[in-house]
């Protein structure tokens, strides 16, 4: 019975998708809201159920009965882990409640959102739970064109179709580039089925090939994951996106492209590059710690609050890289316990954004000051959404965060808990400092707007006005900030997360249960469960601390002494303006700083390989 | 000569993305994009290529007979459909940035910045 | 960037990524040299297992049908965007007042133009339902066959005849018939479920080989992926029409 669970994640949303575009004319809006919601709700049930089931035990699914064959895999499979099922869990939630803001969010909207919304869905959850590299490459199109769609959604204006252009050139070329690694790992071992493919390579050379196979499906993904250079599609986009629609990129759609780099690398590649490892360690760790640094930098300065959280978002997938990168079964399970946090925390930032916007018709920090005094639930949410961002223990970014630095620790990159504290207390502070100005008033109203993101025109309202707060807005996001707390009070999920990653790494095991049917992956010892380490306490508190002093700082950065002040504009304020200066809206220079990204790293890994 | 494929491949896939760098038309762009997955399928096709054999169809054949690989066929395909509708979509996004900004010239779109 | 810093900045690092994929590159077997196993073992049972003698067909449509229902999606909500980016008029006879009005516009198409698109879109039409629907004896299959079938609706066009072609073919009818198309191939895939069999297993009687009605379920979800696209490309072709119409109108050529 749950065998058969297993194909509804993608199948079902799928099926609604094209029962909505055919009903589309006939039916009226709240049953189009409706079949869309219950469909959601049906699958984040079914993934969390799948969650359960495959905690011990990979579950297996071969599509069209096709069992592998002496080892040769003719058909398709699922492989449904637990950190998979999490994932697609984690996207399913975010999906129903980006539908349920939306029911009120939009005023009218034909069935295609719908449609695209849950075909997004779809896309996520095979993505998640699939065993197959072309499999995974085609979920990862489908994400994609719907996403370019997604974004674009207001035609009228000019931003989104820029946005949505940037974006669709820039992950079309990554999704070229994963294509030639797929065909190279092809031609080498002649399967397409991770378990199989991990077998053949393991007992080959890692060379030119093997090496830049896996560069490229790397940088297909982390194209996906907006890791620095191949970042500046994600604010283009971010801005202009509908609000419901952003939930869904920041919450889990970058998400999904570190989770494709790790599957790869650990079912697929692991066993060739083992010899590598620290090198490769080095490489991964290196750009994770430049996006964080970078992305929160980046965070700091802008005033526009989507593209603020935009780049938070890209500095907090910095994290993720360096979480995955330690590559060690703690690093990975901090970073899924991060990506757990993080995405509930960032949906309910966004959703909470969204409201502003649909109240006061823009998102500009500098127009809203002080506006948003009556609003004490959302203000109020901001405030505890930005101390999550920063690490305030117990919530689940703080609990991964923790397991990350002791994760580096243990490997010897003591340094990289400065850098995580850094970014985290940074992007945490960007977020207080919205909610002190928006909120509370504190802090003196700026002159003039920032003009960047907005050219000639003011920005366009997404939706409009509702008189007060709509209950059905409200809640999603509520609901979503109070997972996050209770992701990191699960009872032992720290050490049930560390054993899943066990089993995600372990690639000899993995290819038995799917290949020979074995019956369970030979675990590494039952794990102790510990307490919350005083350590990381520490240390959220102290990250916590830091981002709050950030965010008073830039709150009250004009009352500063006027030297300080002459000071830190002539020293810090060209750097920083030649940096934003970057992100100029032309894709062409986007293209040149991805191909500048691939060879980097394709340079990088001929060395650590080599 | 039985390495040409391989150059060719990486010839348009290189030539494919600096035509994306240099243009000053959009739908130049989007067509740059479709000389790199011309790539993709001379790659995938070349792989599974077999000397002297027939092609994976067994109406008039015995199933025993040499035949190139139908997989890789069967990859492409299903590329060139998800491609071509990607494309359609950005020509799509095309034609309505044409009518917003009045030109597809990129350097000349300048709704985003900073 | 400027263009010139730009040139400079690209022209390096596409040195070496060239160098890079080269390297990779040149790992692979010269050409003719396929050796691996999936290839060989779907050509060599590919008769006896499914009766169906076009490989291809079969692994697209059986062996890896996962991944071709992924696809037909992706042509879906892509044409979904499409619509959303390109649907100008919401009422339709709105719509088709202006069609007319533009075609008037349009100008005289050559007579022997006129002549040849009309005589070609019924027998092109005919010629993609035969590939759609023996697709498993030969080469060809839904994805084909739907996009011939389709062209003939462009030979409409070409002949002038786009209120005919929009009369023919309402949106509303190919929204419905594309949403028939896929959402049919997950039926099918549930159907096997329904009597105890994985997703997408092939439940149907296979037939005899080399008969039109082989090789299961293959043959079905041929016609159900054959209607969709054919539906989707129609839909997707007359929406860039409307915009070509609409653009040269407001360019008055």
């Amino acid at each position: 019975m749950l065998h058969s669970l297993a194909p509804l994640p993608f199948a079902l949303p799928l099926m609604m998708a094209a029962l909505l575009m055919g009903l589309s004319r006939f039916v009226p809006r709240w049953l189009t809201d409706a079949i869309a919601l219950v469909t959601g709700a049906l699958v984040t049930v079914v993934c969390v159920i799948l969650l359960m089931g495959s905690a011990n035990q990979p579950i297996v699914y071969w599509f069209g009965g096709w069992t592998p064959h002496q080892g040769v895999a003719l058909g398709v499979a699922f492989v449904v882990g637990p950190l998979g099922a999490g994932l697609a869990s984690l996207a399913a939630l975010l999906v129903t409640a980006a539908l349920l803001f939306s029911v009120k969010y939009f005023e009218a909207v034909g069935a295609v959102y719908h449609v695209l919304m849950l075909s997004f869905l779809g896309a996520m959850c095979g993505f998640s739970l699939t065993g197959d590299l072309f499999d995974l490459f085609v979920f990862f199109e489908l994400m994609s064109a719907v996403a370019f769609a997604l974004t674009a959604y207001r035609t009228e204006e000019k931003g989104p179709l820029q946005g949505a252009l940037n974006f669709a050139i820039i992950n079309t070329v990554g999704a070229y580039l994963v294509l030639c690694g797929i065909a190279l790992v092809y031609a080498r071992t002649g399967a397409l089925n991770f378990a199989q493919i991990g077998r053949a390579l393991s007992a080959g050379p890692s060379d030119g090939l093997v090496t830049m196979a896996f560069v490229l499906i790397a940088c297909g993904f982390l194209i996906k994951a907006a890791i620095v250079p191949f970042h500046f599609w994600l604010a283009d986009a971010h801005a202009m996106a509908p609000t419901p629609v952003c939930v869904l990129f920041s919450g889990v759609m970058v998400e999904l492209g570190v989770y494709g780099v790790a599957r790869v690398y650990w079912t697929m590649f692991a066993g060739t590059f083992g010899p590598h490892m620290v090198a490769i360690r080095g490489i991964l760790i290196g750009f994770g710690a430049a996006t964080a640094i970078l992305g929160a930098i980046f965070c700091v300065s802008e005033e526009h609050i989507k593209r603020l959280l935009a780049f938070s978002t890209i500095s907090h997938v910095g994290v993720l890289i360096t979480g995955l990168g330690l590559l060690t079964p703690l690093g990975l399970a901090g970073a899924a316990v991060y990506v757990l946090g993080h995405g509930l925390v960032k949906a309910s930032l966004f959703l909470g954004a969204g409201i502003l916007l649909n109240q006061f018709q823009t998102a500009s920090e500098t127009e809203l000051f002080g506006r948003g005094r009556h609003l004490v639930v959302l203000g109020g949410m901001f405030l505890v959404g930005g101390l999550a961002l920063a690490g305030l223990p117990p919530f689940g970014t703080a609990l991964g965060k923790g397991m990350i630095e002791a994760a580096a620790s243990k490997a010897g990159d003591a340094w990289l808990s400065a850098v995580i504290i850094v970014a985290s207390a940074l992007t945490g502070g960007a977020v207080l400092r919205v909610a002190g100005r928006v909120f509370l008033g504190l802090g003196q109203p700026e002159g003039q707007p920032d003009q960047a993101g907005a050219d000639d025109e003011a920005e366009q309202p997404e939706s409009a006005r509702q008189l007060r707060t709509p209950m059905v807005m409200l809640l999603p996001a509520l609901v979503l900030l109070a997972g996050a707390l209770a992701s990191g009070l699960v009872p032992n999920i720290a050490m049930r997360t560390e054993q899943a990653a066990g089993a995600f790494i372990n690639q000899r095991g993995y290819s038995q249960v799917v290949l020979n049917g074995a019956a369970r992956l030979a675990s590494n010892g039952p794990l102790i469960p510990t307490g919350p380490d005083l350590s990381e306490v520490a240390g959220g508190l102290g990250s916590t601390t830091a981002a709050v002093l950030v965010g008073l700082l830039a709150i009250y950065r004009r009352q500063l002494p006027a030297a300080v002040c002459r000071a830190a504009s002539r020293h810090l304020e060209p750097p920083l303006q030649r940096l934003r200066g970057l992100q100029s809206g032309d894709v062409r220079d986007y293209a040149a700083w991805l191909t500048f990204g691939v060879a980097t790293m394709g340079l990088a890994f001929a060395f650590a390989v080599h | 000569m039985s390495l040409l494929p391989w150059f060719v491949v990486v010839w348009l896939f290189a030539v494919g993305l600096y035509g994306i760098v240099t243009s000053r038309d959009l739908i130049h762009q989007v067509i740059c994009l479709t000389v790199i997955q011309s790539s993709t399928y001379v790659l995938l096709l070349a792989i599974g290529y077999r000397r002297g054999a027939a092609a994976p169809v067994f109406a008039t054949l015995p199933s025993s007979s040499s035949a190139v690989d139908p997989v890789v066929q069967a990859l492409a395909l299903t590329d060139i459909v998800v491609e071509a509708t990607v494309l359609a979509l950005l020509l799509a996004l095309t034609v309505q940035a044409g009518k917003r900004f009045g030109t597809i010239d990129p350097q000349q779109l300048h709704a985003l910045r900073g | 960037m400027n263009a010139g810093q730009r040139q400079w900045f690209f022209g390096c690092s596409l040195a070496a990524f060239v160098g890079l994929l080269l390297w990779g590159v040149l790992g692979l077997p010269p050409l003719g040299h396929y050796r691996g196993p999936y290839g060989d073992a779907i050509n060599q049972a590919v008769v006896a297992q499914r009766h169906a003698t076009d490989a291809i067909a079969a692994v697209n449509f059986d062996y890896r049908g996962v991944d071709t229902i992924v696809e037909e999606f992706i042509l879906f909500a892509s044409v979904a965007g499409c619509t959303l980016l390109l649907r100008q008029q919401r009422d339709e006879e709105a719509g088709m007042a202006r069609t007319r009005a533009l075609e008037g516009r349009m100008g005289q198409t050559s007579a022997a133009v006129t002549a040849l698109g009309l005589t070609l879109a019924v027998p092109v039409a005919l010629l993609g339902w035969y590939v759609v629907t023996h697709g498993q004896l030969t080469p060809g299959g839904g994805f084909q066959g739907g996009t011939i079938m389709a062209s003939g609706a462009v030979f409409l066009y070409l002949a002038g005849e786009y209120v005919t072609l929009r009369r023919l073919n309402p949106p509303p009818l190919l929204e419905v018939l594309e949403a028939l198309g896929a959402g049919g191939y997950i039926l099918i895939g549930f159907a096997g479920m329904a009597t105890g069999a994985a997703f997408l297993q092939n439940v149907l009687p296979l037939g005899r080989v080399g008969q039109v009605n082989s090789a299961g379920t293959i043959w079905v979800i041929s016609m159900s992926v054959g209607m969709e696209v054919a539906a989707a490309f129609v839909l997707l072709a007359t929406e860039f029409m409307e915009q070509a119409l609409d653009l040269r109108q407001r360019r008055r050529i």
